[in-house]
């Protein structure tokens, strides 16, 4: 497909611009002026428009196809939360406004959208206090890791180690690692679960926490999460609860009741905000009553008189992680979804996501091999190995599925099982969509065994081929060339 | 897989010992798994190592992964061609996909690592 730049034609215009009524004469240093005109492409409204239609037609996302992607909790964005967010009065408001002298009293609307969403998390995860703020999961795991270290400075604990499961998501060691920590991994055991003799091995005074997503990239949950947080505790560590899969509990468990004392939450995974393309993500970040004082700045609170107002004054604060309060519309699109679901459709979502992704588990079973059999959350993990060995990959099977129409799963991760293959169909899939995914999986293992080189092709049906992922990957070129 | 005086890791690293001086790499299996590897980062020459600290990263189309320390040691020297040609250690890990040289701290620590015949024997229960 050609680029705008190479359809450009010398002349041709969409629409003409007024006469400029702002004076020319600003100067600028003549370092920052062009010496020639910018070469933007030159095209008609009709040219612009058929372009991006092309462009959204080759889009492969939710609203089109199956999205089957473990540990992403790519959901239906219900359109209610895009109209509700898409309102002039908050679409429209500037976030400088509830800073200005009167402003706060224009905004009221957008600051209780702020203040109810921390109480409606608070009571979900069991959590003392939220900040909004995050722009994303790993941002807010970040901005939970330097509280964590708050936290133990405060208490003058000399602390340097922060521990993680093997099968966690890279972005725990990462972010613990930029926060000035050492990261130690703790193996798993024989069942996907953390290993309690390896941890209790490592747990030293030196630990400062432990970050654990539960149910883990297996889809599995830890039994023994209570007694991990004990652990951690007993040597006055902080236990860190990933919310990355909170979907498979939602409603069920809460985080704080089980012992963790920092959680993120993605809103954008299970409170079905936009997801993907690198944001705009939310990351709130909730904590015990303990650490509440080191949340960022600002929150909102509610004077004695009913309105809500931007709090500066919070003498322990790891201080400014983010401009403004978050990505607020995704914030407000999280609060409308969960306001529609209410207490009982949060638990029919975690009942719904479980048993979607036990149904695809126990149909693909004879197909695929099943590392860890047990009963699952909200992903199931399977293992090309069986289709390996007749040299057909995950990679391989993952291509084939978008030749079906259905978007590949999560491969290769988590990094402890061989040729992984990472289910998640989350809720909002029918029975309908599950039975032919499971057909198509089904299919594809059948060919693996008859017709290898058929899923060594795949996939055709898409603009581009089976692209060169390691010319990609050594040789990066992001940079369109015109001439 | 045959390597004089090679030993090897459970995590798949060989390590190939001259008295103290040990040339390390990544097995057959390991390279096999990541697939094709698309990027290396070497420590610093100089860089002393605990066993089983990180010492390398490898990353692949497929993942990005920790070479650990065989054994305790200094850094003497890296092979510097993994940083243009990291396929290298897809086609030639016992060989031109060395990775680096060190100093080892204690050499009898080899007894704690396996030997080819071990090694093929764990891999076979993998």
């Amino acid at each position: 497909m050609e680029l705008l730049f190479e359809k450009s034609v010398p002349g041709r215009q969409g629409l003409r611009v007024s006469a400029s009524d702002v004076p020319t004469s600003i100067h600028l240093r003549k370092d920052l002026l062009r010496d020639s005109d910018a070469a933007l492409p030159e095209l008609s409204e009709l040219d612009v428009v058929r372009h991006f239609t092309e462009l959204s037609r080759r889009n492969f996302g939710v609203d089109t196809n199956f999205y089957p992607l473990g540990s992403c909790t790519m959901k239906y964005n219900p359109k209610v939360c895009e109209r509700i967010a898409s309102y002039p009065g908050f679409a429209h408001l500037h976030p400088l406004l509830p800073q200005l002298r009167g402003g706060g009293m224009l905004t009221q609307g957008a600051l209780e959208v702020l203040y109810e969403m921390d109480r409606l998390l608070r009571e979900i995860c069991g959590m003392a206090a939220f900040t909004m703020q995050p722009m994303a999961g790993a941002h807010g795991e970040l901005t939970g890791i330097m509280m964590m270290a708050a936290y133990h400075r405060d208490r003058g604990n000399k602390k340097h180690i922060v521990l993680a499961p093997d099968s966690a998501h890279g972005t725990n060691p990462a972010s613990a690692a930029i926060a000035g920590y050492t990261v130690k991994s703790v193996p798993s055991d024989e069942n996907g679960l953390m290993s309690m003799t390896a941890l209790k091995a490592m747990l030293t005074d030196d630990v400062a926490g432990l970050m654990l997503t539960c149910p883990n990239t297996l889809g599995l949950f830890n039994p023994h999460v209570k007694e991990i947080c004990d652990l951690i505790h007993s040597v006055d560590g902080l236990a860190y609860y990933d919310g990355a899969n909170l979907n498979a509990i939602v409603g069920k468990v809460r985080p704080g009741d089980l012992g963790f004392d920092i959680v993120h939450l993605n809103l954008h995974k299970t409170f079905a905000t936009p997801h993907g393309g690198g944001g705009p993500g939310a990351g709130p970040v909730g904590v015990v009553e303990k650490l509440a004082d080191y949340l960022p700045v600002s929150t909102v609170v509610k004077r004695e008189n009913g309105t809500f107002a931007l709090d500066y004054n919070r003498p322990k604060t790891i201080g400014y992680i983010a401009p403004f309060y978050g990505n607020f519309a995704i914030v407000l699109r999280a609060y409308v979804y969960i306001l529609m679901a209410g207490r009982q459709g949060l638990k029919r979502i975690a009942e719904n996501a479980v048993l979607n992704a036990n149904y695809i588990k126990e149909k693909l079973k004879p197909y695929y091999d099943l590392p860890f059999p047990q009963t699952c959350k909200h992903e199931c993990v399977f293992s090309a190995s069986r289709q390996a060995q007749k040299g057909i990959r995950a990679i391989d099977i993952a291509k084939a599925l978008i030749d079906r129409g259905i978007h590949p799963p999560t491969v290769y991760f988590p990094l402890i099982v061989k040729e992984a293959m990472m289910i998640e169909p989350t809720e909002t899939e029918s029975k309908e969509t599950l039975d032919a995914f499971i057909e198509a999986m089904s299919e594809i293992a059948k060919l693996a065994e008859t017709d290898p080189d058929a899923i060594k092709a795949a996939p055709l049906t898409t603009p581009v081929n089976r692209l060169d992922e390691t010319a990609a990957a050594k040789q990066l070129n992001i940079k369109a060339e015109t001439a | 897989m045959a390597c004089e005086n090679c030993y090897y890791t459970k995590e798949h690293e060989w390590i190939k010992l001259d008295g103290a001086a040990a040339t390390v790499g990544i097995t057959d299996h390991a390279q096999e798994a990541l697939g094709d590897i698309t990027f290396v980062e070497l420590p610093a020459v100089g860089k002393t190592v605990d066993h089983q600290e990180p010492l390398c990263t490898v990353e692949s189309t497929k993942a990005a992964s920790d070479v650990y320390a065989p054994l305790a040691g200094t850094v003497t020297e890296v092979n510097d061609a993994l940083t243009t040609e990291p396929e290298r250690i897809n086609q030639d890990c016992l060989g031109e996909g060395w990775m680096c040289k060190m100093q080892v701290a204690n050499p009898d620590d080899v007894k704690n690592l396996m030997t080819a015949q071990q090694y093929e024997d764990y891999l076979k229960g993998l």
